[in-house]
């Protein structure tokens, strides 16, 4: 019975941080709950805000597939490019980074560990400062519009290979030496101890350079000039730059936009959250 | 036997730290020579005098407005969200508080869609006859429409407004792993000394958490100053240019119209510079050891 009581007690001064965390639950919440009723609602429904769903779904969506008057709809080849380019920047990413996080850490000696400390200094270059360069870079390289133009400026960053040699500080040493004795080679013991071994840092890598793969708009910007090849988020802002703009259709596209990643998010929340924390340790 | 393993060593880091010489330090470099240059693309001679393109920048009335807005909102939102993020991630951290898992799922999930999107999001929000100001008719606080993008300081306040709406789950999920990390055994003792909670978040919380914070610092600076996304999307940089930031001008300087690639490297450098001023005065403060 006091039990019950103390229990009460504690919940009941606990009220205050109830109320403001729904609180603030519900402004995060909202915007997307209504990006996902607006996407189901006419142009005129949508600017006129309503709250609820609609039935107007199936007209933005086909607004959405046949495109403007005069320009054709590149919805699904824009999805096919952003599956595209984020997994294989994604595969990449986490293939080299590991590796030079593992050489980091495992194989460290003062001259490595000076690199190391050369190579942070990279995180403090803005995106916008070696915008110009690399653009003349690609289009000498003749890149421009490429999945290799998209991918290969976001491939290596301080922040992976820094998350991947701390996550590699737990990895056990005598194992290594072990497969060394028994003969197996400097790169299979990479790939079949290591890597199986750091399982979880690949997958909130994995996931995290998915997302900002999926979500880039800056770089993509420059590199992709040909309509074929932009990717979603250019596309969802193209739709938007119009001088008459559809909102519900816009709200639809801005879902489809959104939803491979909400998905994800869903299921692999505990990974993404270590993906962004994954340097802090 | 050692040298050899040595060798392995630098096999295995190699592809990365050229990746990042070749498209991170190599373009910095290349930007500031680009930066004492002049004309087009294709023709590029070296500016007279050299810093012409850097006397150019005090002159240029949407290059200062740029500067203005970006640390206006820099002044404002990145204070507010962490202050913001550093609560909701104490109030979470109580063990006897219920549905933690989906207040920190629901605060969290804004970081689940991206930049544009979000920012489109907003736009349509806010739109003239939007949701929003039909709501505010609707419970009668105004009585007729906001044009919450059509005037300066309104659309200044959407973004700043967007902005702490998209980052501060992020912010927080950070100060949520820090406090995972801290040593309880001393807030026992505080507490057997009868200080009150503010006093052990003041005095303790917070000098465990420093290095958590002066990177949720840094990073929050970092990102400000090179907001694109939201002022191309949500504002278009208007009206009239008064919400447009620096990379949204440097963008269009390199690629809008008369492409001067010169000018907008001179410009990038300008935000290099900023980002690594701060960053150092950061460390700087934060940094107690005497």
């Amino acid at each position: 019975m006091t039990e019950n009581r103390k229990i009460g007690a504690i919940q009941r001064r606990l009220i205050p941080s109830y109320i403001f965390l729904i609180l603030f639950a519900l402004f995060s919440v909202f915007p997307l709950f209504w990006m996902l009723t607006a996407a189901t609602n006419t142009t005129v429904d949508v600017s006129q805000g309503r709250l609820w769903f609609g039935s107007f779904g199936a007209e933005n969506f086909k607004a959405l597939l046949e495109g403007a008057p005069f320009f054709e709809s590149k919805l699904w080849s824009a999805m096919r490019n952003s599956f595209v380019y984020a997994v294989t920047q994604t595969v990449f990413c986490i293939l080299i980074c590991s590796l030079a996080g593992y050489g980091f850490e495992l194989y460290h000696d003062s001259a490595k560990d000076a690199l190391f400390g050369v190579l942070l200094l990279a995180m403090m270059i803005p995106n916008v400062a070696t915008m110009i360069p690399l653009f003349t870079m690609m289009s000498k390289m003749k890149l421009l519009s490429s999945v290799w133009g998209f991918m290969l400026p976001a491939v290596a960053t301080p922040f992976m290979i820094m998350m991947f040699r701390q996550n590699s500080r737990n990895f056990p040493v005598d194992i290594m030496n072990a497969a060394r004795i028994d003969g197996v080679s400097e790169l299979g013991i990479f790939f079949k101890i290591y890597m199986p071994v750091m399982k979880s840092t690949y997958a909130a890598a994995a996931v995290i350079t998915f997302m900002n793969a999926w979500n880039a708009y800056l770089w993509p910007r420059v590199v992709l000039k040909d309509p074929d090849t932009q990717t979603m988020p250019l596309f969802i802002a193209n739709l938007a730059a119009g001088y008459t703009i559809d909102y519900g259709a816009l709200m639809m596209s801005v879902l489809f936009c959104s939803l491979p990643t909400i998905i994800i998010f869903f299921i692999l929340q505990k990974q993404f959250a270590e993906g962004i924390t994954g340097a802090v340790k | 036997m050692e040298k050899r393993r040595r060798a392995v060593g630098w096999a295995f880091l190699f592809t990365a730290s050229a990746m990042i010489f070749i498209f991170s330090f190599y373009p910095m470099v290349s930007a500031l020579i680009t930066s004492f240059k002049t004309g087009s693309s294709a023709n590029m001679k070296w500016a007279d005098p050299w810093y012409n393109n850097y006397l150019r920048m005090f002159k240029d009335k949407t290059f200062i407005m740029s500067l203005k807005n970006t640390f206006l909102y820099l002044i404002i939102q990145v204070p507010v969200m962490l202050v913001l993020a550093m609560l909701l991630a104490q109030l979470l951290n109580n063990p006897n508080l219920k549905c933690r898992g989906l207040f920190r799922t629901c605060i969290f999930l804004p970081c689940a869609i991206s930049l544009v999107s979000y920012s489109l999001v907003f736009r349509t929000l806010f739109y003239d006859t939007g949701m929003i100001n039909t709501i505010l008719m609707k419970f009668g606080i105004i009585h007729e429409n906001i044009k919450w993008l059509g005037q300066t300081n309104t659309a200044r306040g959407v973004i700043i407004f967007a902005l702490i709406w998209r980052w501060t789950g992020y912010n927080m999920v950070f100060y949520l792993a820090g406090l995972q990390n801290l040593d309880y055994s001393v807030y026992e003792a505080a507490r057997i000394d009868g200080a009150n909670g503010w006093d052990t978040f003041w005095h303790i919380t917070v000098p465990q958490l420093r290095p958590v914070i002066i990177m949720t610092v840094i990073m929050s600076i970092n990102g400000t100053l090179q907001l694109y996304d939201e002022s191309v999307n949500l504002t278009n940089g208007g009206p009239a240019g008064t919400t447009m930031t620096m990379s949204h001008h440097i963008y269009n300087t390199a690629f809008q119209g008369k492409a001067n690639f010169g000018y907008a490297s001179a410009l990038s450098f300008v935000v290099f510079i900023l980002v690594a001023i701060l960053a150092v005065i950061n460390l700087k403060v934060g940094d107690t050891r005497d």
